[in-house]
């Protein structure tokens, strides 16, 4: 009888579908963003407020600069990767795994690969929101420098764009939610530390900075820093490069990998 | 006569090692209601998934709405509309934004799609809950808006996993009622369900599934009629004397199964036997008579074992 092998194009990727999704996220977003924001955008104000101005009395200037105006960039693409990483580890999961949200998506027009790259978006623009409130607060301490500071909107939504990828890479991998932590102490909290966000790197051994080299935030912090307090363009444009290659060379996997945990 | 809904010929699916469905071929009729019966792992849900484009087939043609499930879901998601068996509402947002914010996969623009919820809502007797949030609904509420969710798109097609599994009675009905209303609206309905009166109800034809299979297919009368006998002496708790009657019995019936506590004759020739296990002295109210039912087809086909 009829066998025929049956296989579905590679992708199936509309930009309004994953618009769509977005949406659900967005509106979600609109009624319950007090009750999230202030925990994961708090902490990042806490560690300039406590280091920038606590530990920095203590300290000479680091890199010409006064202590808060170093590491307040850094600070700022943390700010990013929380808002990016919060929304696409925790959140993402709840949806995908425990209230269906994805299953009633896909029961719909939209295809899986739209929900993935939606979440992605939505994982950026919510990463952009934190930023943007970060470096709100941060402008009040006076840390931005140089008018290149002007690009920090667009900087902020790449460094979203980077975290939001991996981290969906990381939950669309794992079986059970309690491997999601992991992700927090062995990714986000080490690049947290070794990132060059608190202190800078070049005094350090090589091998040191050989592996901050591979670290997203290395460059992240990098990129603000050049942007706001240093005004170097062309360091900006080096740390951007890399940020965007690894955001499209990453990109395809998250959505092929949900394809594959949701329809096999 | 339109073509059929759902056209599948010769439709198997396999997980790893496991043959969820075994070259099933089969018919649903437009603006009919279609029902799959089966025990668990019957490879029902697997049929509806495949149905409804969410997981390709391994083998066979399936095609729904006339298009093919593995070149157009798109297309086909579009025109059709899936309640799965549990309810994946949005938890954390209203009654109404649930609405809305569906009504967009599809594509339906706010100022069309608020109107078209609000009279889902009262079709589905939830307006008074539209502005609460989802946590604060009974289980049949939530399946209420499970339905109106289904119907935001109008439908031609609506896929029903166990519409009313866990539902109290009143709530069954009130759902059962809105199902035959949109059937009288033209709507096709295709349902998986384990409640044979369910079935009898709603289903203008049925397939009974097991292991994978199609074991008969029919309306709900034909089904009864060409798999069992049209009449069931029940007799309730025999004390062991009257046994060997009771087996003598046997041969004024086309069947007969013995369970922990009854015996069932299944026969053509209800009131003869009944008459008869009266006339051996068992305590009145022991045995009785009925017809023949889904339900006795049902277990005859898919046996009293435990299936999972």
């Amino acid at each position: 009888m009829s066998t025929a092998v049956i296989r579905r194009p590679r992708f199936d990727i509309s930009l309004p579908g994953a618009w769509r999704y977005w949406h659900r996220n967005a509106t979600v977003f609109r009624r319950i963003w007090l009750l999230g924001i202030m925990a994961w955008f708090a902490e990042p104000v806490i560690y300039l407020v406590a280091m920038g101005l606590g530990l920095g009395k203590y300290l000479e200037r680091v890199q010409g600069v006064e202590y808060i105006e170093f590491i307040a960039p850094g600070l700022l693409a943390v700010s990013t990767m929380f808002g990016a990483t919060f929304s696409v580890t925790w959140d993402a999961w709840f949806k995908m795994e425990r209230v269906g949200v994805y299953h009633a998506a896909i029961n719909t027009p939209l295809s899986v690969e739209d929900v993935a790259l939606g979440e992605i978006l939505w994982g950026a623009t919510r990463a952009t929101i934190y930023g943007s409130a970060f470096m709100v607060v941060a402008t009040g301490f006076g840390v931005f420098r140089s008018w290149w500071g002007l690009l920090t909107l667009p900087a902020i939504a790449l460094v979203g764009l980077v975290f939001a990828i991996t981290g969906l890479i990381y939950t669309y991998a794992i079986k059970r939610v309690d491997y999601l932590a992991y992700y927090w102490t062995l990714f986000i909290t080490p690049m947290f530390m070794f990132a060059g966000v608190f202190f800078p790197l070049e005094r350090l051994p090589d091998w040191v900075r050989a592996i901050a080299w591979f670290m997203p935030l290395y460059h992240a912090a990098n990129l603000m820093r050049s942007l706001m307090t240093q005004g170097e363009p062309a360091a900006a444009l080096s740390s951007a490069l890399w940020l965007a290659v690894v955001a499209v060379v990453l990109l395809p996997l998250p959505l092929r990998m949900l394809r594959r945990r949701l329809v096999g | 006569m339109d073509k059929p809904a759902v056209v599948a010929r010769d439709l198997s699916k396999t997980y790893d090692r496991l043959v969820a469905v075994k070259s099933i071929s089969f018919d649903v009729p437009t603006q009919t209601c279609f029902g799959f019966l089966g025990p668990n792992g019957a490879g029902k849900t697997t049929t509806m998934r495949m149905i409804s484009c969410s997981m390709p087939p391994s083998a066979g043609e399936l095609s729904v709405l006339g298009m093919s499930v593995v070149s157009e879901p798109r297309r086909i998601k579009s025109r059709m509309a899936v309640v799965p068996q549990e309810d994946n509402l949005d938890e954390e947002i209203t009654v109404l934004d649930n609405l809305l914010i569906h009504a967009r996969y599809y594509g339906i623009k706010p100022r069309v799609a608020r109107p078209k919820a609000i009279e889902l809502l009262e079709f589905m007797e939830l307006a008074e809950k539209r502005d609460q949030e989802i946590r604060e609904l009974s289980g049949g509420m939530k399946r209420r808006l499970m339905i109106a969710r289904g119907l935001l798109n109008s439908p031609e097609l609506l896929v029903l996993d166990e519409p009313t599994t866990g539902l109290d009675p009143q709530a069954r009905h009130l759902v059962w009622d809105r199902l035959r209303s949109l059937k009288r609206q033209g709507v096709t309905l295709l349902l998986t369900t384990h409640y044979m009166e369910e079935a009898a109800q709603l289903c203008d034809r049925l397939v009974i599934m097991h292991e994978g299979r199609i074991l008969v297919e029919g309306s709900p009368r034909e089904v009864v009629q060409e798999n069992t006998s049209p009449e069931v002496v029940e007799v309730f708790e025999p004390e062991k004397e009257f046994q060997p009657q009771l087996e003598a019995l046997s041969g004024f019936a086309q069947r007969v199964e013995r369970l922990a506590d009854r015996w069932l004759f299944y026969t053509d020739e209800g009131d003869l036997v009944l008459e008869k296990v009266r006339g051996m002295g068992l305590p009145p109210g022991s045995a009785w008579l009925r017809g023949g039912t889904l339900e006795d087809v049902f277990l005859s086909l898919t046996g009293r074992g435990l299936l999972d």
